[in-house]
């Protein structure tokens, strides 16, 4: 069976990130005017409205901004094997947020401002979807 | 600023039956919603010349229901495409057009088979294009999923709990239960609340709006003119569309947003009182936008009914009860009458104003307070009698 989950389509905007994902680096993006870290990747700054784009790898660091443990599959076929699985907002240490898979670790023990340290997932040849673990575990 | 206070009138309101399998088109239950709109204003098709809507492409457009009741000349034809946070700026938006005359008469209506036919609350298409490549392959696809993660950071920030939502749960079913037309009128108790299912943490099933076909609709126009029609008019006199910044790229989108643990309401909040000329102790009741147990408490904070962090422990208070301080959603809302996208709040806060609610009527009710929208981006009116 392949895989069923939803996968990214890249586009000319979020391909670099998807590709890092691959060599299993997180990349995200660096204003090349201000120097403002952003994520998810646009192809202006919001702060300065600069159109040059730095990309750069992040310390891979973060701390769950907050999550949710969804134990009601949608779509049921598809993530009937998976539920309870845990989804977080994270806050890196560049000041951005990126969304994940909380992964080693009991739902029910995951608490707010918890360090995390991503982790990559090879989903199929061609997509590594990141995903976030408790630091030092 | 919205400054158009009491220069436009609710003339006429209608709805069809709310259920779980109408088992007629999208375009037909709108129709009738707005026919006994019109119909209820003392109007006949031919004294109307606009419609306005809003869909989630799941609904037909303005023009299909000005075909379908032959109304001669619908020169002012506009559809939205927004989720539950246009269910006032359709209102807001007829307002404008009467007042720059593009139109004299507007119907505002949302129809959906929304549990027969396309569920909101479903999944969504397996392939992840724009910025739902970061949301859906992670299994964030649901809007509970979506807004169990602002509520967990209201509960984060300022300990708000299950047995607040709860008591918000237990409410709307109470005030159903006065209520002919809601889906749900069985009362349910604080036990039965956490016996329901555990959905998406935080969330169990009561904390989650119901799903309905139906329709409803409204009449708008000129205040002058709304004077000589059938009904007492219920004046539009305040309101406010907006949010905050970093709204996000799409509705589920929030990634960017500054703080999930408050919402579109703290942004909107000032302009729409200030364009009413009332505060928040003014409302005799507020149709709040409950699609959630826990947008109630978000909603109660931002439109200033109490400070922020403290709409938990209001709404567990009783304040928001039928007798209560601040009753909020006499009808049962969206957790327990339909969910008509939030539309079934501006009908419901114009008969209450005129008094015809029956059995759950709040008594004296001059002055309401309706919003729609949860999240990033939402709008508002006060209403009066």
């Amino acid at each position: 069976m392949g895989y069923e989950k939803p996968l990214p389509a890249p586009d000319p905007e979020t391909e670099p990130f998807w590709n890092g994902c691959r060599d299993h680096k997180l990349l995200i993006q660096r204003c090349g005017s201000c120097g403002t870290h952003r994520f998810p990747p646009t192809s202006y700054c919001p702060t300065c409205q600069s159109g040059e784009v730095d990309w750069v790898e992040a310390s891979g660091r973060g701390r769950v901004f907050s999550w949710i443990v969804v134990r009601h599959p949608v779509p049921k076929e598809v993530y009937a094997d998976d539920v309870p699985y845990t989804v977080a907002i994270v806050t890196l240490e560049e000041g951005v947020r990126m969304v994940g898979n909380l992964v080693g670790i009991d739902p029910d023990r995951v608490t707010a401002d918890m360090p995390v340290v991503v982790r990559f997932d090879n989903v199929t040849d061609d997509i590594t979807l990141p995903a976030f673990a408790p630091a030092g575990a | 600023m919205f400054n158009a206070r009491d220069k436009c009138a609710i003339a006429g309101v209608g709805y069809t039956q709310y259920s779980k399998k109408s088992g007629r088109t999208v375009r037909s239950l709108a129709s009738e919603a707005c026919l006994k709109a019109i119909e209820d204003a003392g109007l006949d098709v031919a004294d109307v010349d606009g419609f306005v809507s809003f869909n989630f492409n799941d609904s037909v457009p303005a023009i299909a229901v000005a075909t379908e009741l032959g109304v001669p000349e619908a020169g002012y034809a506009v559809d939205f495409l927004a989720g539950g946070n246009a269910a006032n700026l359709i209102v807001l938006n007829a307002v404008a057009a009467i007042q720059s005359g593009l139109a004299k008469t507007v119907v505002c209506y949302r129809a959906m088979n929304g549990r027969s036919g396309f569920r909101l609350g479903g999944g969504r298409q397996m392939a992840a294009h724009g910025i739902t490549q970061f949301t859906a392959p992670f299994g964030w696809i649901t809007y509970p999923q979506a807004m169990a993660m602002w509520c967990r950071r209201h509960m984060i920030e300022y300990g708000t709990t299950n047995e607040q939502l709860g008591s918000i749960a237990v409410t709307m079913r109470n005030n159903a239960a006065l209520n002919e037309r809601a889906m749900q009128r069985q009362p349910i108790s604080i036990d039965d609340y956490f016996n329901s299912r555990q959905i998406v943490d935080p969330f169990r099933m009561l904390d989650i709006c119901l799903e309905s076909d139906g329709a409803c609709a409204v009449v708008v126009t000129s205040a002058e003119h709304a004077r000589d029609l059938k009904q007492k008019p219920v004046y539009v006199g305040g309101g406010a569309y907006g949010g905050g910044p970093q709204q996000g790229e799409d509705l589920f989108d929030a990634i960017r947003w500054p703080d999930h643990s408050h919402n579109y309401s703290k942004y909107i909040a000032k302009d729409l009182w200030a364009s009413a000329g009332v505060g928040p102790e003014d409302v005799d009741l507020a149709l709040i936008y409950d699609c959630f147990t826990y947008s109630i408490v978000m909603q109660l904070e931002g439109f200033g009914f109490c400070k922020e962090g403290e709409g938990g422990p209001l709404a567990a208070s009783g304040a928001i009860a039928r007798d209560g301080d601040i009753p909020v959603n006499p009808h049962g809302g969206l957790l327990s009458e339909a969910y008509i996208h939030g539309f079934n709040h501006v009908v419901e806060a114009v008969e209450q104003l005129r008094g015809q609610s029956g059995p759950r009527q709040i008594k004296d009710a001059e002055i309401a307070l309706t919003t729609a929208g949860a999240m990033t981006c939402g709008s508002a009116m006060v209403l009066h009698s």
